[in-house]
């Protein structure tokens, strides 16, 4: 399984709050959501965000909220993968819970830059950034994750391993 | 190899005669909780999976305390929708709007988090329980509706930050500064994936209020969970409210902590986070050596400080005192019980003669949902948890955090302020 896109950047300390602010909380409708995504700190990302797209930042990615809305707006908007420097722990369950690929991967973070294709190998932890022609090792998903994620979330992994 | 207290609670939930950091481990869950924002997310989770109800009626608590009382047709819609969840499932504690509170100042006064508890909610500030020597963690929907479910939930072992409290806090110091001086000592990532266990001769100096405040926080420096030991003070607020037996788990002697921190209390001095993150501190003397900053609005609640300790030291410096004119000064009790107390003590008497806006229980404004949102360009000093940009309102608002002492004198004189600028 692979991921490949154009990059938006971030720096530290992306809180659910900008990712997803609270006054769209009224809503639980993903499209919805996704309409709004990143609105509080880049209000292109709606505009330009196509499908499959990569948003790399870098430290404490997701703190704040527990909103699981904030992976799924990131999610609806078509994006394939959040690499970071590291993630905020609740943001990282609820990711892999509803089948958003995120990997920490400190390097990757530091070097790759906005608007660089990228492309992400899950099942080797191979973070490739094709502008640059760079490589770097991020950690790989152990099998349950993986298929947590191409079950597209935990509650349909569980579904299909009772069938 | 001794274990932390919290990986005590944790070997014991999942069976284990012991457990050590980094290890995954099925524990069994004594409370799932959920509020009407993350809740009907849950709901509809549980919905997809083949199963046949909850694990236990009693065990879940479900809270609609965001944006409630309804503050518009979608938010009445997302409080219908955990309505009928909790009526369908008879689930025993739902608290609907006139019985509900704050959930995180609501389940401990109902009795429902007691020492020994596996707790998880599907709002951050779960964490709060930890004040009464419980493992308690935030987690989001799915985890939350797996949780209903199931009655168990995953987790990694965390690794503990050992906070080794001594001395005594000075007059207009609360628990409010002293988790704000830590968050600003190790940063809103210091404790990422970690308990924080807090300790040592100074927490007898802290009453439950202040340690509720303490607890609640642990999430705004990454930390899985903060703990407190079960002593006296917290026996007797057991007797009080509990309703079921519970047991007490204290760290071993030879527990390995990644890192020791000791803070003096009697050191501590009035703090104030600036926007746009927790980690930003300022002490009361470094602000006095500053321009001043005006202020728009003051919000004293939430789940942070919205009890009863928290009212009584806001009404001790509002007392025959007006907030200035064009300031919003906004109370909020947080729980019915806290708010009843506080119309008994005449602390809303003094609130109302102050120019508050006193309101039901909410979490409103804290989450920029509603009474008191912040217009561009507005700064507000409250008492609540997150600075972050756009947290109470327009993205071009400012949130300052501090304490309630600090919140009610800046409240009078227009401007970020102690309460020793007031002759207090």
């Amino acid at each position: 399984m692979n991921a490949k896109g154009t990059v938006f950047k971030y720096g530290d300390n992306v809180d659910t709050d900008v990712i997803i602010p609270a006054r769209y909380l009224n809503s639980s409708d993903p499209a919805e959501l996704a309409t709004h995504c990143m609105e509080d700190i880049d209000t292109e990302f709606v505009k330009k965000v196509k499908k499959g797209d990569i948003i790399v930042a870098n430290k404490n990615f997701g703190c704040g909220s527990s909103r699981e809305h904030a992976p799924i707006s990131i999610k609806a908007s078509g994006v394939s993968c959040v690499i970071a420097e590291t993630f905020a722990r609740i943001f990282y369950r609820n990711a892999i819970n509803i089948g958003l690929p995120i990997i920490e991967c400190p390097e990757a973070a530091s070097v790759i830059e906005a608007g660089d294709e990228v492309e992400v190998n899950f099942d080797t932890g191979v973070i490739t950034d094709i502008t640059k022609n760079r490589s770097f090792q991020g950690q790989a998903f152990p099998e349950f994750m993986q298929k947590i994620i191409a079950s597209e979330g935990l509650v349909n992994y569980i579904n299909n391993n009772k069938k | 190899m001794g274990m932390t207290m919290t990986q005590k609670i944790l070997a014991n939930a999942a069976g284990l005669p012991e457990v050590k950091a980094g290890q995954l481990i099925m524990a069994k869950l004594d409370l799932v909780l959920g509020n009407d924002i993350t809740s009907p997310v849950a709901i509809k989770e549980m919905d997809k999976m083949n199963v046949d109800g909850v694990f236990d009626k009693d065990k879940i608590a479900l809270v609609p305390d965001h944006f409630a009382p309804n503050k518009d047709i979608k938010s009445a819609e997302h409080c219908k929708c955990v309505r009928e969840f909790a009526r369908r499932n008879k689930i025993t504690n739902y608290f609907e709007m006139g019985d509900m509170g704050i959930e995180h100042a609501l389940l401990p006064e109902k009795g429902l988090t007691v020492p020994g508890d596996v707790i998880i909610g599907a709002d951050s500030h779960t964490c709060t329980y930890g004040a009464l020597g419980a493992f308690s963690t935030g987690v989001g929907s799915t985890d939350m509706a797996a949780g209903m479910a199931t009655g168990e939930a995953w987790f990694k072992v965390p690794s503990a930050i050992k906070f080794n409290l001594v001395g005594k806090p000075s007059k207009w110091v609360s628990g409010k500064d002293v988790i704000l001086h830590i968050i600003g000592m190790i940063g809103v990532d210091g404790a990422l994936y970690r308990s924080m266990e807090f300790t040592g001769p100074g927490v007898a100096e802290l009453s439950m209020d202040d340690r509720f405040t303490i607890a609640n926080m642990a999430i705004e420096a990454g930390g899985k969970n903060g703990i407190f030991p079960v002593d006296e003070k917290t026996v007797s607020y057991l007797n009080e409210h509990a309703t079921r037996e519970y047991k007490v788990f204290e760290a071993d002697a030879d527990a390995v902590y990644d890192e020791e921190y000791t803070v003096d209390l009697s050191t501590l001095r009035p703090t104030v986070s600036f926007p746009h993150l927790p980690e930003n501190t300022h002490t009361i003397d470094e602000i006095h050596e500053m321009d001043d900053i005006k202020i728009d609005q003051v919000v004293i609640g939430s789940c942070t400080n919205g009890r009863i300790d928290d009212l009584r030291i806001a009404a001790e410096v509002l007392k025959g005192r007006h907030k200035t004119p064009d300031m919003r000064l906004i109370v909020i009790p947080a729980t019915q019980a806290i708010y009843m107390q506080a119309i008994e003590e005449g602390l809303v008497k003094i609130f109302i003669e102050a120019g508050a806006v006193v309101s039901t229980p909410t979490c409103g404004p804290c989450l920029g949902g509603y009474m008191g949102v912040l217009a561009q360009g507005e700064r507000c000093v409250s008492t609540t948890n997150r600075n972050f940009v756009g947290r109470m309102g327009h993205v071009d608002s400012e949130v300052y955090l501090a304490s309630p002492a600090v919140a009610a004198a800046s409240a009078v004189t227009g401007k970020i302020s102690c309460p020793c600028e007031l002759g207090l």
